[in-house]
């Protein structure tokens, strides 16, 4: 085999290892919308990095943390519903991306390489990211895990019980941001989100605690991964979108194995 | 006698939004082993004072005061966890405060939820989750209880017992409590003190002093008959409301609650 695909396996496996259990809060927070609103203003991210010729990771973390603290400000009028919100800021987000990276013709720049990634263009730089990513998001999450999951099942309760909401929160914001940025290579911004939900929804059925949810959620994204990149070689398939075609498989089954 | 010291002490608390008036100049003290019940139509502003008083938001006027490091044990009205998250009883128990088997163990017999230990939390009845939510307070060792309509999707029979374990507690933690009840009959007999709420406090004093009182019976209605109507449920429904024997369409849950009227 030759080398790409290495780095392209290589490339996925990273961000597997982080989405499994970053995935099971977005689906327990009811945040996938949220993450999607967040996806989509990377492009903007990118534009801003090439403009502004700064790494496209850190802009594009940038970009996705001002994003969410700039629907916490406009969270605040409640007049407008939060999925509202979220349309807008996403498409709106998504349609300058798209106008600022139109300016920059000269840098012959593949939009469907950002919309729908293009792991197998993976360099060596973008794997260190995707590790470095990785592992600080794991790191930060396993931290503040037990907090979060208090949050989680009920922010009132965990906050007369003395978590500290505000700052757990906007780290987990932060870690989201984070994985947005490593992984949009591999997947690309509009399929960034599959890849934290599928395999997270698809590891409900079995899973009967946390932590086990998590666990099954990685080993399933380290397995759409790999199945993905099989497909890709075998049919001559689009890597990204076949490595989310097998996580929703595996979704499939979950479903016939809960049924039972 | 000297008095029990005041765990609480709430001074001229008021709240406008928006133009509205939700909370006017209110006060109002919790002593040690002394049960309050804070009483009022929907729309009263008793949840907002006891998120006022929790710290979940701030008031336009007025001020809380604790003894630095009081312990709350906090009995939200209800919980609602997303289906997806797999969590026992046990795991929900022990994220509001870490403790060994026997303390969690103990808590749970204190409560009766020992049996449901293992269960996942989004498969209990209306009544056996009251009860957890009360053992994962008790569990803080609480000075002060704070409870938001404990009884809230409970039905009538629940309600006594719950009303009646809270008593218990009361009693066996030297503890103050201070609730949110929507009907001053059902915390009657339990209650030391009751204040009725809309929006400012109208009356306040001994539940049977209250229940007398013309504030109080100009907001609840003067309909003593229908007010003092207990409810004594002595049969079981079936899906349709038919009134059956016994409950054969659901025999893991003889206590489930279900619509009544």
């Amino acid at each position: 085999m030759d080398d790409f695909i290495y780095r392209a396996l290589i490339a996925g496996f990273g961000i597997a290892l982080i989405s499994g259990p970053m995935g099971a809060f977005i689906i327990w927070q009811r945040k996938a919308y949220f993450g999607e609103t967040l996806a989509h203003s990377a492009l903007l991210g990118v534009a801003l990095g090439m403009l502004l010729d700064i790494n496209t990771n850190i802009t594009i973390i940038a970009t996705c943390v001002i994003l969410a603290l700039l629907l916490v400000a406009l969270q605040r009028q409640q007049r407008l519903a939060n999925d509202t919100l979220l349309g807008i800021l996403s498409h709106t987000t998504l349609a300058f991306g798209v106008i600022a990276l139109s300016f920059m013709e000269q840098l012959r720049i593949n939009l469907a390489s950002y919309l729908f990634g293009d792991i197998l263009a993976v360099t060596l730089p973008d794997i260190y990211w995707i590790y470095a990513g990785s592992a600080t998001a794991l790191l930060i999450l396993i931290a503040i895990w037990r907090p979060l999951l208090a949050i989680t099942v009920d922010e009132e309760l965990a906050r007369v019980e003395g978590v500290k909401v505000v700052p757990v929160q906007l780290l987990f914001t932060v870690l989201v941001a984070i994985i947005i940025a490593v992984s949009m290579k591999v997947v690309g911004i509009l399929l960034v989100t599959s890849l934290l939900i599928i395999p997270a929804a698809a590891a409900r059925g079995i899973a009967r605690s946390p932590e086990q949810m998590a666990l099954i959620a990685t080993l399933f994204g380290l397995l759409a991964v790999g199945a993905g990149m099989l497909a890709s070689l075998f049919w001559d398939l689009p890597t990204g979108p076949a490595m989310v075609a097998s996580a929703a498989l595996l979704f499939t089954c979950s479903l016939a194995v809960r049924s039972r | 006698m000297s008095n029990p010291p005041v765990l609480i002490q709430v001074n001229g608390v008021s709240l406008t939004l928006g133009g509205r008036t939700i909370l006017k100049q209110i006060d109002l003290s919790v002593r040690r082993g002394e049960v309050v019940a804070v009483i009022g139509p929907n729309g009263a502003g008793k949840s907002t004072l006891i998120r006022i008083i929790l710290g979940l938001i701030k008031a336009d006027y007025g001020s809380v005061s604790l003894p630095p490091d009081t312990r709350i044990g906090y009995m939200p009205q209800r919980l609602r966890i997303d289906p997806a998250l797999p969590l026992t009883v046990r795991r929900f128990l022990t994220l509001g405060q870490r403790c060994n088997n026997e303390t969690l163990r103990r808590a749970c017999a204190e409560t009766g939820v020992e049996r449901l230990i293992d269960a996942p939390i989004q498969s209990l009845s209306g009544g056996e989750n009251q009860r957890v939510l009360l053992t994962r307070a008790l569990l803080r060792k609480p000075q002060l209880l704070i409870l938001d309509e404990p009884a809230q999707g409970v039905d009538i029979q629940g309600q006594a017992e719950l009303y009646s374990l809270i008593n218990t507690i009361r009693h066996r933690y030297q503890c103050g409590v201070l609730m949110i009840s929507h009907d001053l009959h059902l915390v009657m007999a339990t209650t030391d003190r009751v204040l009725c709420l809309n929006q400012h406090i109208c009356c306040s004093g001994h539940p049977e002093t209250v229940s007398q009182d013309p504030a109080y019976l100009a907001l609840f209605g003067n309909h003593p008959g229908l007010a003092l109507y207990t409810h004594r449920h002595d049969h079981q429904h079936d899906i349709h409301g038919a009134v059956v024997d016994s409950c054969t369409t659901c025999p893991k849950r003889p206590d489930a609650e279900h619509p009544h009227g």
